[in-house]
């Protein structure tokens, strides 16, 4: 997927369903492919564990970051920078990934920014895992969807099937999911571009839009 | 517990309120601040989809006297906050227990004092297990360290509120709260194994009416309330004491250390082994009846021991009071929403053993 990749691609998706880990990825990815790369950490809902995590890594391997003003601090303060919207300044080689907040209640941050992404090609990548609570059926996973989409102004173009149970995932759990994603973008008309799994299980997973990622978002006796 | 088959990813927020729902809890009454918001946002969504109530009250203190309310009707309740919230709750947590009345008290910890910081903490320790409220009182205060835990340690609390007539707390802290980790919930959901004949839910003309109620107004009456209660308390230090032991049995330090900390000293314990420093761990998952027993026995064998803790040093001073001087306590400790790396904790441990091996 990274191949077709356009120049602003958005994150979005259930909350807690890997956005984050996700969206860094991707960066990553961008960045080895030699690229430059803004990762914009648009959430407004999450006190912890969010891409902001990740400056000083990301920062050493050239990836630029904007944050909340107060990302990672003690004021619990949701305050966007008006950094943000250099990004729709930058040069046409110059790769953008938002990683928003989950739900609709993330993606309302979203929604200022719709008329500026509107203005140039992007993808808005809508992110499901078959092993969160309260999206386990796809039917549940659409109607999110259709919330975030109405809270952005911005219609998903694809699906990202990251099932996933944290560092625990096993082949079989990602192999058991596979069906899941394709019932997904079935019953919402929009493709599946993307199945997510940890390096090692992904080659051994028969499925042609398999992503293989690496766990980024960890806990502290994990890292 | 018989779980189920299938795992699902949650936030240890949402864990805590699943839990609760399948515990038999349909009443929760709350008020949002971080980082447990997540718990009362999941019961607004799920308590109207189950015939339950989810109430956002006008401050914590309403929330903690509605909680009292259900508990005195007998049904299962729960309130749910952090650290500054809980200090604005303890009045009614004072009631609670004058009342002899069970109900779920969940604390997911953040920094302080004041309003401090949304990051993750441990200094609530001194309140949660000394003074969750006014007068002679303990509530059962348990600390899990798994998002699983959480979940079980929810029913576990329940059925011992019920059973003991008293407040029990869950004590989390920011980290537990926000990470997402696999958990099995029991396949069915769980009976309430009491009956609660003084429940004040009507009495139909078929008994005498129930009182519940904190205000005694013979002095000699409210002792022997206060006297009944604090035998309870002696049963309960007795039998409810719980702890996990890590390589304790021929360990020469035994950190003591509990919830998401003791997660990170068990790697640090882990790393210390590598290199040849019989390390170990004890981590009380009771704090309030803490596992006294447990530590006195480890201090016949081990020669020192270390409370590791998201504080300046609190948990240390049960863990001294259970070492009676036998053996030297140590302690180290972050505060304010830092949290200790497993490196600095073995950093530590080698220097209290005079380095590697």
């Amino acid at each position: 997927m990274i191949q077709d990749i356009k120049r602003i691609t958005i994150i979005t998706g259930h909350y807690g369903s890997g956005k984050t880990n996700f969206a860094v990825n991707l960066a990553v990815d961008l960045c080895k492919g030699k690229k430059k790369v803004v990762l914009v950490d648009l959430d407004i809902v999450n006190p912890y564990f969010r891409s902001a995590d990740f400056k000083e890594k990301l920062g050493q391997m050239g990836i630029e970051m904007i944050c909340p003003t107060y990302a990672n601090t003690n004021l619990d303060i949701p305050a966007l920078g008006a950094d943000i919207y250099s990004v729709f300044q930058k040069e046409d080689d110059c790769f953008v990934i938002f990683d928003v907040g989950g739900d609709d209640a993330g993606a309302a941050a979203l929604g200022r920014y719709a008329k500026l992404i509107c203005e140039e090609p992007f993808d808005m990548l809508y992110v499901v895992n078959r092993y969160r609570y309260l999206t386990r059926q796809p039917q549940e996973a659409l109607q999110i969807l259709r919330e975030i989409e109405t809270a952005s102004r911005l219609s998903a173009t694809g699906i990202v099937n990251n099932s996933n149970l944290g560092e625990q995932t096993t082949e079989q759990d990602v192999l058991t999911a596979l069906e899941y994603g394709q019932s997904v973008a079935s019953l919402s008309g929009i493709p599946l571009v993307a199945t997510t799994a940890e390096r090692k299980i992904a080659a051994k997973v028969p499925e042609a839009t398999i992503y293989p990622i690496d766990l980024y978002v960890l806990p502290p006796w994990e890292k | 517990m018989n779980h189920l088959a299938e795992r699902v990813l949650m936030k240890g927020n949402e864990a805590l309120a699943e839990a609760a729902i399948k515990s038999g809890c349909r009443h929760f009454f709350g008020y949002p601040i971080t980082p447990q918001t997540e718990v009362a946002a999941y019961m607004a969504k799920r308590m109207p989809k189950i015939g339950g109530t989810y109430l956002q009250a006008e401050s914590e203190i309403a929330a903690i006297n509605m909680v009292l309310g259900a508990a005195s009707a007998g049904v299962r309740v729960m309130t749910s906050s952090s650290s500054p919230g809980i200090s604005l709750k303890t009045e009614g947590i004072s009631y609670i227990a004058g009342s002899d009345l069970p109900c779920l008290i969940i604390n997911v910890q953040r920094g302080g004092p004041g309003l401090g910081g949304i990051q993750p903490s441990q200094a609530d320790y001194w309140q949660a297990t000394r003074a969750t409220g006014h007068g002679d009182f303990h509530i059962l205060v348990f600390a899990p360290s798994t998002i699983q835990e959480m979940v079980d340690l929810v029913y576990t609390a329940y059925d011992k509120a019920d059973e003991y007539r008293m407040p029990a707390m869950i004590l989390a802290d920011g980290m537990l709260g926000q990470m997402m980790e696999p958990v099995e919930f029991p396949e069915k959901e769980a009976e309430q194994k009491i009956e609660k004949p003084w429940a004040t839910n009507g009495h139909q003309n078929k008994r005498v009416h129930n009182i519940t109620n904190s205000l005694y107004l013979d002095p000699n009456e409210l002792e022997r309330t206060v006297v009944e209660r604090f035998k309870r308390y002696e049963i309960i230090k007795e039998k409810e004491p719980m702890a996990e032991e890590y390589l304790v049995d021929d360990a020469d330090i035994v950190l003591v250390s509990f919830g998401a900390t003791s997660r990170i000293v068990k790697s640090a314990v882990n790393s210390a082994r590598e290199k040849g420093i019989k390390a170990g761990m004890i981590r009380p998952i009771t704090l309030w009846p803490f596992p006294e027993k447990t530590i006195q026995k480890a201090a016949d064998t081990a020669s020192c021991f270390m409370s590791v803790e998201m504080s300046m040093g609190q948990m240390v001073d049960d863990v001294r009071l259970a070492v009676n001087g036998k053996k030297p306590v140590y302690f180290f400790g972050r505060t304010g929403g830092v949290i200790p790396s497993p490196a600095e904790v073995l950093e530590q441990i080698e220097k209290m053993m005079g380095g590697a091996k």
